[in-house]
């Protein structure tokens, strides 16, 4: 199902998926080859706030994966900003933030920063101001120059949003931006992307949390075992459905409560 | 090339914030001091071979240097999962690899200038002589030489994810070599075909490090070696580097990378 309302027609395609195939080799399935991301065809415009919705293992993650070229489709083809994401230009515009912190810890929030801000040719002269924004944005301003190893969980997520946002971009892929923090790291969380949300900013975010998610998204689509089973704006789904989200989300992936 | 140049600055970065290369680094530093600042009742060939011990020091702590800081770089980089956000950047993995190597040449650079000023300073004022072109000459060649061996080791580090084993038999090969190499040819005189022919094709393939030591020249106060032998030699290096290169790119750059 697809409910991209008309009013999206006119809104430049940020992300492009079409007829997406991975297929990894898999023992336990049939010809020892298990299809992780059968078809899948997606538009994300510009300004849109799209949640990626899905039980574990449904192909999120592998999905995003493809996006960010850590993983090749075996099928299909995906862009962003009409750059094919094979190419490493594709990511120029783009911000990231894994699950899970994964930084050098041996370096300080600033000089992460520093290192970021010169992959993306970020002029020295606007560099400094670049990193003074985001770690206030942030609030690890105090922390700069502190090792990244000394820091929490909810302040290396919050390093990690920083390096996201250093090249000021135009497309963020969230992947559970909020999983592991405390209900106050999910609050700042939750307001940097409301931020990012009124400048303008397109984001494409995987979450668990469908009460954030109908909070926050525009648009969602739901994936389960690798296939698009719905997809549209949050607020026709509920109407359509007479439910909320989770119920929906429970709905389609076929959950039949214990009597 | 911009992004090689950050990615190798962060390598450096974080091979002097590392503990295990400051205590390689200032050993072998201490125990040239001491060794080269040795006085044997005026000796000249005691002297002499002091200096030799020095000099294998310095080959033995820089190779060490060199394959343990390449065998773990892109191995670390996957395990601490930091390829992730670096990736998701626009940044090549020809660029990755490119960078890492730089990084880790750069370091076993700065490691032989401080190791071979060492030496000069300590074998100077103790036989009031400065030849310093030797010195520079034995270092550059040592230098070039490895870059072929830390252009192998992430090659290495490619086919084997352990950086213990890769880093084995990376030394096993380069010291065969080194040891090996200039009678392999002779050797395959005696043996029995078909490893007569086998032996002949390694002697002919692989890179006869053997040639870049030039420890015997400033040992033996031999003078200096012919600049043209030294550019050819440098161009040969530069050949085998860019091929063990271009290897681990095949390699790496569709390795599928799952988050």
């Amino acid at each position: 199902m697809n409910t991209d309302a008309p009013s999206n027609a006119g809104k430049k395609p940020i992300l492009q998926i079409d007829n997406l195939c991975v297929e990894y080799r898999s023992r336990e399935s049939k010809g020892g080859v298990k299809r992780a991301v059968n078809g899948l065809t997606l538009v994300v415009r510009e300004g849109e706030v799209f949640g990626f919705l899905g039980p574990n293992g449904a192909g999120k993650t592998t999905t995003m994966n493809v996006l960010l070229g850590f993983t090749n489709a075996s099928s299909g083809n995906a862009f962003l900003f009409g750059t094919n994401v094979r190419e490493p230009i594709a990511r120029q515009r783009i911000g990231y933030l894994p699950e899970l912190t994964y930084y050098y810890k041996f370096l300080t929030a600033e000089e992460l920063l520093r290192f970021y801000a010169k992959i993306f040719r970020i002029p020295k002269s606007e560099t400094e101001s670049r990193i003074d924004a985001v770690l206030k944005l942030v609030e690890l301003d105090h922390a700069r120059k502190r090792l990244i190893k000394t820091y929490s969980k909810g302040m290396q997520q919050r390093a990690g949003l920083a390096q996201a946002l250093i090249n000021n971009p135009d497309l963020l892929i969230l992947d559970e931006p909020t999983s592991g923090l405390d209900p106050i790291g999910r609050m700042k969380v939750r307001e940097i992307i409301q931020r990012l949300k009124n400048e303008g900013k397109t984001v494409f975010f995987s979450s668990h949390e469908l009460g954030e998610v109908e909070t926050i998204c525009d648009r969602v689509a739901i994936l389960n075992q690798g296939e698009l089973k719905v997809e549209g704006r949050v607020t026709e789904l509920v109407s359509q459905y007479q439910c909320n989200l989770e119920q929906l989300f429970l709905k389609v992936i076929g959950y039949q409560p214990a009597s | 090339m911009n992004n090689a140049i950050a990615i190798a600055s962060v390598c450096i970065k974080e091979l002097y914030r590392r503990k295990d290369f400051y205590v390689l680094f200032v050993l072998s530093a201490l125990l040239t001091i001491m060794a080269g600042s040795g006085s044997f009742f005026n000796d000249v060939n005691a002297s002499r071979y002091l200096k030799e011990l020095c000099l294998l020091l310095i080959w033995i702590s820089a190779l060490v240097i060199a394959v343990t800081t390449a065998a773990r770089q892109i191995p670390a980089e996957r395990e601490q999962r930091t390829i992730f956000p670096l990736l998701a950047k626009p940044v090549s993995r020809w660029e990755l690899i490119f960078g890492k190597f730089l990084g880790c040449w750069f370091a076993t650079g700065i490691a032989l200038v401080m190791f071979y000023a060492l030496l000069a300073l300590v074998s100077g004022l103790h036989e009031h002589s400065w030849p310093l072109l030797n010195y520079f000459q034995a270092m550059w060649m040592q230098w070039v030489m490895l870059a072929i061996v830390v252009a192998m080791t992430i090659l290495g580090s490619i086919v084997f994810a352990a950086p213990s084993s890769n880093s084995t038999i990376i030394l096993v090969v380069v010291l065969g070599i080194l040891f090996l190499g200039a009678y392999l040819h002779q050797l395959a005189q005696g043996m029995p075909q078909p490893s007569q022919t086998i032996a002949t094709v390694i002697y002919f393939i692989i890179p006869h490090l053997e040639h870049f030591d030039l420890r015997v020249y400033v040992v033996n106060d031999l003078g200096l070696v012919s600049w043209r032998f030294i550019g050819e030699e440098f161009l040969l290096a530069l050949t085998y580097t860019l091929f063990f290169l271009y290897a681990a790119w095949a390699l790496f750059r569709r390795k599928a990378l799952n988050t």
